[in-house]
């Protein structure tokens, strides 16, 4: 493992020259975009990411192209600089009172803010925007906004859905209140989710597909063909409000090509056709990407891990000694080189990634650790201990079916782990099955999956994002398509534990994220997943591209590229 | 008067069999004796890859190796080394090492011996392609003789039915049916069959090439029904399907037996199609199709892994290709009662 850090360190020095960008020639700002705006940024991807209507889109795709397009209240930072991971106010002219317990926020509107049709931006436009993440049936819209005063008919799609007690304004005062039926210390972070951002009120109630709404940022989707390509320009009304929140962008105009396949991307980018690619080189290309373009190579953490979650209401999982077991024998250094190697993924032991800011290294299984003391990363199989608990749980020679997704990572990461549990004494089958079906698979109890391969990349970059949804008691719904608690694990311990963290977020995060870490401590303890490995992003782009800004969120900031 | 002409007929050299006589053709047809022994080799490899695995690879081509490494001169190796770059980008597999106890030809993606995985790939490929081809010949050899012999409105319905199949193209219709058996397998009443065995490709295979192998049996069966011998046994009154076992059958055989290495060779292509695609065999099982799969990722760095089961399907069907093309010359039934001069 010294080797690898040795190799990480290594990498370090060409990553923070690259991130720095124009800023590390101690430029500000205004000097920054006086010196470098303009031209046209040319950018490629096999395909599109379906509706650009922001309360639809859902794609990282769309959502990472219309960071500079739209604002919520709140906003992940676009700037590059900041704690890219907590949300900060963007239209909103500041953080919100909160009263009531955490069950009213109170926020002002920045006054002055014009849409790129050059409609003033009102309060009326935020409720109205409210009210359409409902009657659109967002993907928000549930998971998010539900705990809203007055939600419930407005799931249910009857009677009225006008949120009048959930989302008040005061026109007069600029103000927008939101009532909550419980207190929701990650209502912030729900605000700052691209679907929440502000459209102006008029807007169909219906997705309005390739056509995209009128937006804040500092540009507009003036043409989009899903098959072709996407054309963005300038927004004639923007000014910037917060350099943080939504800065202004370089390139004059940007013009998103697809239908390239990943070959012909980095063909393309190489010799300057195009000056960036949303998806990653195909693996037998980083070798030459590495010898020939470092200035060009940009590499970044993924919120995302993938894991296998095992059911612990079916045998043999349901048995904690078979997931401790397991947990033990995977081969995470494998599971590694998989990946392509260190440079492109960590050993993951736990399900808050890095980048998280209560994310802890330490590992609780394999050689050298145990949950009462972990290692402080991971340090190898044990698979002697592996072998013992199998012996213990009386199991061994059980069949044992592993669900993965038909993609080349799923089923190689599937038949690594069929091996481990043939080497553990099961009689262990692949089963693949299309990606598009397989998350939906996994969850529906009535599919009865013992083990499947899966990767959570949240919605919105809070611990309880990835410790609350996919363990909760709540989280787990029999028998539907939409139980994200895939293990159907269920502790009320733990899930008052991870009650008082979310409670102390907002007051004191640093007390937040160690009540986050012994939450997760406590889930690995008993062990319903198996955490595989962190990805990481690589972005490769042209001669004549710089200022190549990452966010863990919207990962290359597309607007702050400028082109030579 | 009679003792002599007993004893001349006696004495003298009783005529070759036409297969004996198309045997000689055949031993005398060099193209087709290289063809039979290069195939000869291939299958005799290839049923030893468990012995090069177990005795001379040392190493479990099933199982993935990526952390693993193997000793060169001494040298321990690691099978995925880094590539050498500044930012460490990527792994690739050990290349070819020209060494039989360590990666004779190099490693896949997930360090597996490729040499030992082509052997065992070999098998699955020879299996399949012979299975389906067999099978094949033996539902069009029905197909046809009934369609042909019976004629009328039973002839009309087969032949509608093949026409329907030939209509699609072939690997349209081998993709479609593979994609549905592989993600359920194939539950005929009480006979269940994993999504994982062979034998769904090789029923599959051998369906879909029926109509190509049909045709012309049904065309030369025809043609018998209205030969002479036929009619005469007709017209003693000998039941139909004895007609079909003595006469008929025996007059198509040579037809089938030329048409069986060439359904190997098809068989073999939709076999490495299916499986390239991975809808034909199922990991951690190999054959020739799904190596070349493994090796498409690898094309730039190791195009080892895709080129050698390439060349591997090159080989065994042009030779089946020319092994057919003898046959046929040496079974031609239009040459049956002569002898090539």
């Amino acid at each position: 493992m010294r080797g690898v850090a040795a190799r990480l360190l290594g990498v370090l020095p060409v990553l923070l020259l690259g991130m720095a960008g124009g800023a590390a020639h101690g430029m500000d700002d205004g000097a920054l975009m006086a010196a470098h705006r303009g031209g046209t940024l040319r950018l490629t991807a096999a395909s599109s990411g379906g509706s650009v209507d922001p309360q639809i889109a859902y794609e990282q795709q769309n959502l990472q192209i219309g960071a500079p397009v739209y604002d919520g209240l709140m906003a992940f930072p676009k700037s590059g600089r900041g704690d890219a991971v907590r949300p900060v106010p963007d239209l909103a002219d500041g953080m919100p009172e909160i009263r009531d317990g955490g069950r009213t926020y109170v926020f002002r509107l920045r006054q002055g803010i014009r849409f790129s049709d050059g409609h003033v931006l009102g309060v009326e436009d935020v409720v109205a925007t409210m009210r359409r993440i409902f009657r659109v049936n967002s993907p928000a819209a549930g998971p998010y906004f539900s705990n809203l005063v007055g939600a419930a008919p407005c799931l249910a799609g009857q009677g009225r859905c006008d949120l009048s007690n959930g989302v008040v304004t005061d026109a007069a005062a600029g103000t927008v209140t939101f009532h909550l039926a419980r207190p929701d210390t990650d209502f912030l972070y729900k605000l700052a989710f691209p679907q929440a951002a502000i459209v102006p009120a008029g807007t169909p109630d219906h997705d309005t597909g390739n056509v995209a709404p009128p937006g804040t940022g500092p540009y507009r989707i003036t043409f989009y063909d899903p098959d072709r390509v996407m054309r963005l320009e300038r927004n004639p009304y923007f000014r910037v409000w917060d350099g943080l929140a939504q800065p202004d962008g370089f390139p004059d105009r940007i013009v998103y090509s697809f239908g390239l396949d990943e070959e012909a991307e980095v063909t393309a980018v190489e010799n300057g056709q195009y000056d960036w690619m949303l998806d990653m080189p195909p693996r037998d290309r980083l070798g030459e990407l590495g010898d020939r373009y470092v200035p060009r190579v940009h590499l970044s953490d993924m919120l995302v891990v993938w894991y296998m979650e095992m059911n612990v209401r079916l045998a043999p999982f349901d048995v904690p000694e078979v997931r401790r077991a397991l947990n033990d024998a995977v081969d995470r250094h494998a599971m590694v080189l998989h990946e392509g190697g260190p440079a492109l993924a960590y050993p993951a032991c736990d399900m808050i990634p890095r980048g998280i800011p209560s994310h802890d290294p330490e590992c609780a299984y394999g050689r050298g650790a145990s949950v009462a003391h972990p290692a402080p990363s991971w340090q190898g199989v044990d698979m002697a201990r592996a072998r013992a608990l199998v012996a213990a749980s009386g199991t061994a020679g059980q069949d044992v079916t592993i669900v993965t997704m038909n993609t080349s990572m799923g089923r190689v990461l599937g038949q690594a782990v069929r091996e481990t549990l043939a080497e553990l004494g099961y009689h262990a089958i692949v089963r693949p099955i299309t990606p598009v079906v397989e998350f939906s698979y996994l969850q529906n109890t009535s599919n009865a999956v013992q083990i499947g391969f899966t990767g959570w990349q949240a919605d919105y970059p809070a611990p309880g994002a990835f410790l609350h949804t996919l363990f909760a008691c709540d989280s787990f719904h029999p028998s539907s398509d939409n139980s994200l608690n895939m293990s159907g694990f269920c502790d009320p311990a733990i899930d008052r534990l991870m009650d008082d963290a979310a409670a102390a977020q907002q007051g004191d995060p640093v007390r937040a994220d160690a009540m986050w870490q012994q939450a997760d401590a406590a889930i690995m303890a008993q062990a319903p997943v198996v955490p595989l490995v962190q990805t990481r992003r690589l972005d490769l782009v042209s001669a004549r591209v710089g200022h190549v800004l990452s966010s863990a969120y919207y990962m290359v900031l597309l607007a702050q590229l400028w082109v030579h | 008067m009679t003792a002599p002409t007993a004893s001349s007929s006696l004495s003298a050299p009783r005529p070759a069999g036409p297969w004996r006589r198309a045997g000689r053709r055949l031993a005398r047809d060099r193209a087709a004796m290289v063809a039979l022994a290069v195939l000869l080799a291939v299958t005799a490899a290839c049923l030893l890859a468990p012995v090069y695995a177990r005795d001379v690879a040392h190493t479990d081509p099933f199982t993935s190796n990526v952390a693993g490494s193997v000793t060169i001169d001494g040298r321990s190796v690691d099978i995925m080394q880094p590539n050498d770059n500044p930012l460490h980008l990527g792994l690739s597999p050990i290349g070819p090492t020209w060494h039989a106890s360590a990666d004779l030809l190099g490693a896949d993606s997930q360090g597996r011996d490729l040499a030992a995985r082509l052997l065992y790939g070999g098998r699955t490929s020879l299996l399949i392609s012979f299975c389906a081809a067999a099978l094949c010949i033996v539902l069009a050899a029905i197909v046809g003789i009934v369609a042909g012999y019976a004629g009328g409105i039973v002839d009309a319905v087969l032949s509608r039915i093949m026409d329907i199949m030939w209509a699609v193209p072939v690997y349209l219709f081998a993709i479609s049916l593979s994609i549905v058996t592989v993600s359920q397998g194939l539950k005929l009443g009480p006979v269940a069959i994993a999504s994982d065995n062979l034998l769904i490709p090789i029923c599959i295979i051998a369906l879909v090439y029926v109509p190509y192998a049909a045709r012309p049996v049904r065309g030369r069966v025809m043609s018998l029904r209205r030969a002479e011998f036929v009619t005469a046994a007709r017209a003693l009154g000998v039941p139909g399907y004895r007609i079909v076992l003595r006469d008929i059958l025996p007059n198509v055989t040579g037809t089938l037996v030329v048409l069986a290495p060439l359904m190997m060779a098809l068989a073999m292509m939709a076999e490495s199609a299916l499986s390239f695609l991975s809808i034909g065999v199922q990991a951690p099982g190999a054959s020739w199709g799904t190596i070349i799969e493994d090796g498409e990722g690898l094309i730039y760095t190791r195009p080892m892994v895709a080129i050698a089961p390439g060349l591997a399907i090159v080989i065994v069907v042009l030779a089946l290709n020319v092994l057919g093309d003898g046959m046929r010359d040496a079974l031609d039934v239009r040459d049956s009662g002569r002898e090539r001069a």
